[in-house]
């Protein structure tokens, strides 16, 4: 099938996730849509799918212009998506899985005997080894995933769009997968895939097309190095300047050693991972979505159950509770602040004090000091220029960048030895970030030792005096802000610090570089 | 009402900015409303069943105007009966008979202020407490035992047997915190469990000799010492007693707990929004425990009205269905102290005023649960209309899922929060 986009917008409200979105996949390709989380990847494909209508631009399936209201428009034309999240019901089968919603009947009865067939045939084509009676909560994800893609094909899907397939899946399960992506395309299976994976992208793509902020950077060949797309992938844009000294480098307060966080799947998340951080200087980690950073934070918050040692200026952290860990000094700017750092049905005041309520400032013996959660109330919106209606208004009213502010505000209320933010500036407007990042940079000056977690590259060079890199659970390493964006963003996708300055020096020949290689 | 911030957990924010106008239109307004239409179309109901509408009705075509008379004299007479059982008695010869249906209104509508105030404040823990049935029984069975058992002076006598009470239903809250806790077993499940077995052990306790009255074949207990009973607040005739300022203390009490105390505010916190009041220090299974063992406190407190006020002793029926009726108080209260003690008084105005209703003209007292009910169905439809509003305005995405590009891990997120 050929399938074309033609300037595909997609607006909500007066955000673009898509802008002037154009591409061809052509029969039997694969076409890789390369980008950052957030990029856009998964709203333009979900456009497709017919989740979301267009703002403007059409879609072309075999030269005609099609419009999908739905999903089942888009699976009419031939058009299947294996989602990122599976689309499964855990405690059916995987044949009543793959017959539910077409279901063919026999009377009035379920005639599963036409899919099962069917799920064997397109199993044994492909050595997908799936037996359809097995109960879908009781296969490993892989083979969870292989029973999404037998979904779309028992639909007579020609084009497949696999939305960060290997995102869940172990480094085997992904080579099977690319395995299987090759011998479906020699049947001339269209696939659109997307991953922000460089090295499985070069491995399987025919074209990949760079996305970034909801536009297309452009299409590269599968040849193009690693380093070429990783710059285009993260952009070059000059990066918001902060103000500041070089660190004030005092003593390493904060020593985690050997954290190792085990999910309740029994993966692992978080690695042995050891780093430590000083007084007066700003790490920053860097690392896509996903890879362990919301753990590490977790765990050194309290939040979540780890191993090894974490110890602030010699006290351990691991095994307290998070008021223990609030308590002993820590401040912490959580990564989503509407489910984790705010209450929004509570006033804007009492947001200011939701974690220092118990403390003598604010109470006295079991009662709240309302004058004196007022009075700070008054002095904060003040200090932080947090743009409220009353100190009373509920703080769902607020912009993000406000709650942001109220977060902060909240954090740096009370003398830190420790100062923790995720994601400080994610949704929040220009003139609030340089506020936010201010501040962060204040509290380093005042010897307090600041980690802060940032998907976003801009804001890592802005902030950093280290970079720590984390994939996949494990540090890739520590280092300098004048680290070039493509070894940094090759040690996001997996390489090794000397890995990345190794593939770096092949690729010098690529000329949009603009920091000056290391030796 | 009390301040800008008693939200119902089960309101989310998203839909307070929603409606437009001050904020107590949403909270208070809303509840007069649910009333009123319950009450209009009770009366039509009561209408409906008249015998003179059913007659006017066979020619109402020669004479409509007949059976609208006839509708209007039914419903009117029915609730003006109602208010004179329930308010004001005009027709009485002496004021204190005058008077006496409105203590009667206070007296029933004492066990249903305390057990309503320990659903409202499970509500605003986010927690559905369909147990406050069981914790009465317990409460009174433990308050009954202290009453008839000891003997002692009266403060001290009835002070014990308040504790008890309070005790009893405390720990049948309790096990219902302490299970969730631990286990992460569901609220409503185990408040509906432990209510069975609440009512089956109290008929099981009447059967036994500590329990059961001298001499008596029906599960009874003996009466409770003079020295365990509320006395009476206004004197004879009037029932009215000291539990009834029990209440309004308890209402007091819970106002200051949840708007001016620390532990009121991790309870709201933890109720609005757990996995913040968790990142903020506040240990939530705990604030789970706590709230269940308040919440029962004040269940058992309306067992304790009932055996040292109005029963005086323990049977199988002692806890009415004051324990589910406490349900619909604390909803319609918005689950607020003041809110659930007028709400309180209004379903202790319909209990009291639906036997003279029936006695003076004939109306079925079934009608008054009709409209007990009216009221907590109209409540509960206008989140029904917002959503059908917002299903027919088409399905625009929420705001918040635009700028993450996995709108499905934000909804587990959700899922996790709420579990």
């Amino acid at each position: 099938m050929k399938l074309e986009l033609r300037g595909i917008t997609k607006k909500f409200e007066s955000f673009a996730a898509n802008r002037d979105v154009s591409l061809t996949v052509e029969p039997g390709q694969i076409h890789c849509l390369l980008g950052e989380n957030g990029a856009g990847k998964s709203t333009l494909m979900n456009v497709l799918y017919g989740l979301y209508r267009p703002t403007s631009g059409e879609i072309l399936v075999n030269g005609q212009p099609v419009e999908f209201t739905g999903p089942s428009d888009a699976l009419d034309q031939g058009i299947g998506m294996v989602h990122q999240h599976f689309m499964l019901v855990p405690v059916f089968t995987v044949a009543e899985n793959v017959a539910l919603g077409s279901e063919s009947r026999k009377g009035a009865s379920l005639d599963l005997e036409t899919t099962r067939r069917k799920i064997r045939e397109i199993s044994d084509q492909y050595g997908f080894a799936v037996d359809p009676d097995a109960v879908v909560e009781d296969l490993p994800v892989g083979v969870q995933q292989r029973v999404e893609i037998i979904k779309a094909l028992v639909r007579d899907a020609e084009l497949l769009i696999l939305d960060e397939p290997t995102a869940v899946l172990t480094p085997k399960e992904t080579d099977e997968l690319l395995a299987i992506m090759r011998q479906l395309k020699a049947d001339g299976t269209s696939i659109v895939f997307i991953s922000h994976k460089l090295r499985e992208v070069r491995e399987v793509s025919d074209v990949i097309t760079v996305i970034r902020r909801g536009e297309v950077v452009g299409s590269v060949s599968p040849e193009a190095s690693t380093s070429e797309l990783a710059a285009m992938m993260v952009g070059r844009e000059v990066s918001l300047s902060v103000d500041k000294e070089p660190a004030h480098v005092v003593q390493e307060t904060l020593v985690v050693r050997d954290l190792t966080v085990v999910g309740d799947n029994g993966v692992t998340l978080l690695d042995d991972l050891s780093l430590s951080v000083a007084q007066g200087e700003i790490l920053a980690i860097a690392g896509v979505q996903g890879n362990g950073q919301v753990e590490f934070v977790e765990a050194l918050l309290g939040l979540r159950k780890s191993s090894g040692s974490i110890q602030l200026e010699g006290r351990e952290l691991v095994g307290r509770s998070v008021r223990q860990v609030l308590d002993a000094g820590v401040g912490f700017v959580p990564e989503d602040r509407s489910h984790d750092g705010l209450v929004g049905a509570f006033s804007v005041a009492e947001n200011l004090v939701l974690d220092l309520y118990k403390d003598s400032r604010f109470r006295s013996g079991p009662s709240l000091k309302r004058r004196a959660i007022a009075s700070n109330a008054d002095h904060r919106i003040q200090e932080f220029d947090i743009r409220t209606g009353s100190p009373q208004s509920a703080a769902s009213t607020l912009s993000g960048g406000n709650q942001q502010k109220i977060v902060i505000a909240r954090e740096l209320s009370r003398p830190l030895k420790l100062f923790v933010a995720s994601q400080p500036t994610r949704g929040v407007d220009v003139g609030s970030i340089e506020f936010i990042h201010q501040r962060i940079v204040a509290e380093r000056d005042n010897g307090v030792p600041v980690i802060i977690v940032s998907t976003e590259l801009d804001e890592v060079y802005a902030l950093a005096d280290r970079i720590a890199v984390f994939f996949h659970g494990r540090l890739m390493g520590i280092v300098g802000p004048d680290t070039p964006r493509e070894v940094l963003g090759q040690m996001m996708a997996g390489a090794t610090e000397a890995e990345a300055h190794g593939t770096d020096t092949d690729a010098t020949s690529v000329p949009s570089t603009p920091w000056e290689e290391q030796a | 009402m009390t301040t800008p911030t008693t939200n119902t957990p089960t309101v989310n924010a998203a839909e307070d900015l929603e409606t437009s106008g001050p904020k107590w239109i949403g909270s208070a307004l809303q509840p007069v409303l649910a009333i009123i239409a319950a009450l209009f179309l009770g009366g039509v109901l009561i209408a409906a069943t008249d015998d003179r509408v059913i007659r006017s009705a066979s020619y109402f075509f020669s004479r409509p105007t007949d059976l609208l008379s006839a509708a209007w004299n039914a419903a009117s007479s029915a609730y003006q009966a109602m208010f004179y059982g329930a308010v004001f008695n005009p027709n009485a010869d002496t004021f204190t008979r005058q008077i006496y249906p409105l203590t009667e209104t206070l007296t029933v509508a004492t066990p249903l202020i305390l057990a309503g105030l320990g659903v409202a404040i499970a509500f605003r823990a986010g927690l559905f407490n369909i147990g406050a049935q069981g914790q009465i029984l317990i409460g009174a069975a433990m308050a009954a035992y202290v009453g008839f058992t000891w003997s002692l002076p009266l403060p001290i006598h009835l002070l014990l047997v308040i504790l008890a009470g309070a005790i009893g239903g405390g720990i049948w809250g309790g096990i219902v915190g302490l299970l969730k806790a631990r286990t992460g077993a569901h609220e409503v499940i185990l408040t509906i469990m432990l209510n069975y077995i609440a009512a089956n052990l109290v008929a099981y306790l009447l059967t036994r000799p500590a329990f059961l009255r001298e001499g008596s074949t029906n599960p009874v207990s003996p009466p409770v010492a003079e020295s365990a009973q509320f006395p009476l607040l206004l004197g004879a005739p009037f029932r009215l007693h000291w539990g009834f300022v029990l209440a309004v203390a308890a209402t007091v009490f819970m106002w200051w707990m949840l708007n001016r105390s620390t532990i009121g505010f991790e309870i709201r916190a933890v109720g609005s929004n757990p996995r913040a009041a968790k990142t903020a220090g506040i240990n939530v299974t705990k604030g789970f425990v706590v709230v269940m063992v308040m919440a029962g406190a004040l269940a058992g407190l309306a067992g304790v009205a009932q055996i040292s006020g109005t029963e005086g002793s323990l049977s199988a029926g002692v806890a009415a269905s004051f324990g589910f009726d406490a349900i619909t108080v604390a909803l319609l209260g918005r689950s607020t102290p003041l809110g659930t003690f007028l709400a309180g008084l209004l379903y202790g105005g319909f209990r009291a005023g639906a036997v003279t209703m029936q006695t003076m003209t004939g109306t079925n007292v079934d009608i008054v649960l009709v409209v007990q009910s009216l009221i907590v169905l109209f409540i509960a439809l206008p989140p029904l209309f917002s959503a059908a509003r917002r299903k027919k305005s088409g399905s625009k995405p929420a705001k918040k899922n635009i700028s993450t590009e996995k709108p499905a891990q934000k909804a587990t997120a959700v899922k996790e929060a709420q579990a």
